[in-house]
């Protein structure tokens, strides 16, 4: 299979500070790739680099089309992203929430949507388990609805890349893996997602891909058991970490720092 | 929940706008006759109407379509445009208590028109008046985004806009202060407090060009207001220029406050007003409530300006002076609603 998205080179400069070196990637669709890496390594300017939310050196191509060379709404058909906080700042209910997934498709008015449009909102509030919330204000759901709420708009894109920064911070047990599902079958539905996330847990237990990020640079990618080898935990996390495999999963369990 | 059910809650809400929506068209109407009737000369709705398409005597004719006409198409225009730069202004910085006022941008257009008048470079009939007093507010809106920067807190955005309507008054103040004559001083002094009187069809002609063009800019925007919800990086990241819209939004507020304060002086707090009101009946939806915010400034303006000629006082109350007297404690109100986002000091 070919892969879909492709990265050569990218760097990205913020503040005069370089945070991104020379990063290259070649990802394909129907993965779900887990984005790990300790604090301030460059995970979500990768990801919004790949969006083309801030400008990069370098080349990015997806789905066969340059990144610079796609403008603002076919850049937001092909990319749906989830952003760390879930901010909504009005009260509005839940189901235009979800509508605005619909906004690249030109679908600006979440009460005049097409049938298409329309059924896409609903597999998309079907998948995160919300139509029951559809008449809720936003601003009075607990996190865990918000969070499924917002990832329903993602998914209501239908996009061929999901990029999600941290779906499961703050997040109970319960919920990081109603998330994690939902998006582990977005993957096998063929859509590449990427995740960006510190539960290394959760990285090894749901993606097929993990790309190490230390201090903008790529230190590993492959499958996870490989990926966050003993020797990259303690290299890049500086951490030892219990491994074991459970029903043909890779576990890692962080253990204690060195 | 089907699909059927969840489109018809949606419906619900859709019919109920339309009501709204209509219930205000009715009153801006019964608003516009009664400005048109009230005055020295009372005159009843059918004679109003009668007057206005060439009907009645020749005086009622006069009073009708050359003294209050001009007045009442201009308190519907400028009353509509900072309800709509209001609810605009709300959209953009995702905050409810955003108005133009708050920021000092009719304050500053004030102050470019004052200049202009005092420095003799132009009557108060000139179209010197309105470009100044836009690229006035221009600047000042331009100025709070830049020092607020972006997604700014509550509280950096209303310091900002203290600082700079502060500024635009010390700078209106001295203006006058160095001005030599006193009749000018005396004019500007009354014309800051915002008045509707005596308005012709030149000041019509000078105002609503830039008025209309300024609302435009800002219905524009409507749908981006909606996907600006979610913030900034996720309204870019659904295809939405959020630099683009930043600017227009500026530049819309700047031609309709500029515009409307070059003929009328300063108008205060109907751009904050307007929206909340509105919120209640039509929901939080940022886009969906700039029409309605338009008609209700419309409606909160008219009823003012009827309001200073039916008061008995014995000399004119500016209209200017009423709306900031109903519209602070309207905004103190609001801070006190407000109070626990106000006290953790996140917008």
């Amino acid at each position: 299979m070919s892969p879909f998205l492709t990265a050569q080179g990218v760097g990205v400069k913020l503040a005069g500070r370089l945070v991104l070196k020379d990063i290259s990637l070649s990802l394909s669709s129907g993965h779900l790739v887990a984005l790990v890496g300790p604090n301030g390594a460059g995970k979500t300017t990768l990801l919004r680099a790949l969006a083309g939310l801030v400008p990069s050196d370098g080349a990015i191509d997806v789905g066969g089309a340059a990144l610079l060379s796609l403008s603002l709404r076919e850049r937001a058909r092909r990319f749906a992203y989830l952003p760390q906080r879930h901010l909504m700042h009005w009260p509005l209910p839940a189901r235009d929430i979800v509508a605005l997934g619909r906004y690249p498709h030109g679908a600006t008015d979440p009460s005049r949507l097409t049938p298409g449009d329309a059924d896409a909102v609903l597999r998309a509030m079907q998948a995160t388990d919300v139509v029951e919330l559809c008449d809720r204000r936003v601003t009075e759901l607990s996190g865990g609805e918000r969070s499924r709420v917002a990832l329903a708009r993602v998914l209501a894109v239908e996009a061929p890349v999901i990029l999600a920064d941290e779906p499961t911070s703050s997040l109970d047990p319960r919920h990081q893996f109603d998330v994690m599902r939902s998006l582990r079958a977005a993957a096998d539905s063929g859509v590449l997602v990427i995740v960006v996330t510190h539960d290394l847990g959760l990285a090894a237990r749901f993606a097929d891909t993990v790309l190490v990020l230390s201090d903008g640079r790529l230190a590993a990618q492959g499958a996870p058991a490989e990926a966050l080898s003993e020797q990259i935990l303690g290299e890049v996390f500086r951490i030892s970490a219990y491994r074991s495999e459970y029903q043909r999963e890779a576990v890692i369990v962080p253990w204690a720092g060195i | 929940m089907s699909i059927q059910s969840v489109m018809t809650t949606a419906d619900i809400a859709a019919r109920r706008r339309a009501r709204v929506l209509a219930a205000l068209g009715v009153l801006v109407a019964l608003l516009v006759l009664l400005s048109l009737g009230i005055g020295p000369v009372r005159l009843s709705p059918l004679t109003v109407i009668d007057a206005l398409f060439g009907g009645g005597s020749d005086v009622q004719q006069v009073i009708v379509r050359e003294i209050r006409l001009p007045r009442t198409i201009l308190g519907f225009a400028i009353g509509a445009i900072l309800g709509l730069s209001g609810a605009a202004l709300q959209g953009l910085l995702r905050n409810p208590l955003a108005s133009p006022s708050l920021f000092g941008a009719p304050q500053s257009a004030a102050f470019g028109a004052v200049l202009v008048i005092s420095l003799g470079l132009a009557d108060v009939r000139s179209w010197a008046l309105p470009v100044a007093a836009i690229a006035a507010a221009f600047a000042s809106v331009f100025a709070l985004l830049a020092v607020a920067g972006r997604n700014a807190g509550l509280l950096i955005l209303i310091l900002a806009g203290l600082a700079i309507s502060s500024l635009a008054g010390a700078a209106t103040a001295l203006v006058m202060n160095l001005s030599s004559n006193p009749f000018v001083i005396l004019e500007i002094a009354f014309w800051l407090l915002g008045s509707l009187e005596d308005r012709s069809f030149r000041h019509v002609v000078l105002a609503l060009p830039f008025i209309v063009a300024g609302a435009v800019m800002l219905w524009s925007q409507r749908h981006a207001f909606r996907a600006l919800s979610l913030g900034e990086e996720t309204a870019q990241s659904l295809g939405v220029d959020v630099g683009r819209l930043r600017l227009s939004v500026i530049t819309g507020v700047a031609l309709g406050v500029g515009g409307g304060v070059a003929v009328s002086g300063s108008i205060g707090f109907i751009g904050l007003v307007a929206p909340h009101l509105m919120r209640p009946l039509i929901g939080h939806d940022p886009a969906r409530l700039l029409i309605p915010s338009a008609l209700t400034g419309s409606a909160l303006l008219l009823a003012a300006d009827i309001a200073v000629r039916v008061i008995p006082s014995t000399s004119d109350i500016k209209v200017g002076v009423l709306t900031s007297i109903i519209g602070v404690p309207f905004f103190l109100y609001l801070i006190m609603r407000e109070r626990r986002a106000l006290g953790g000091g996140v917008a």
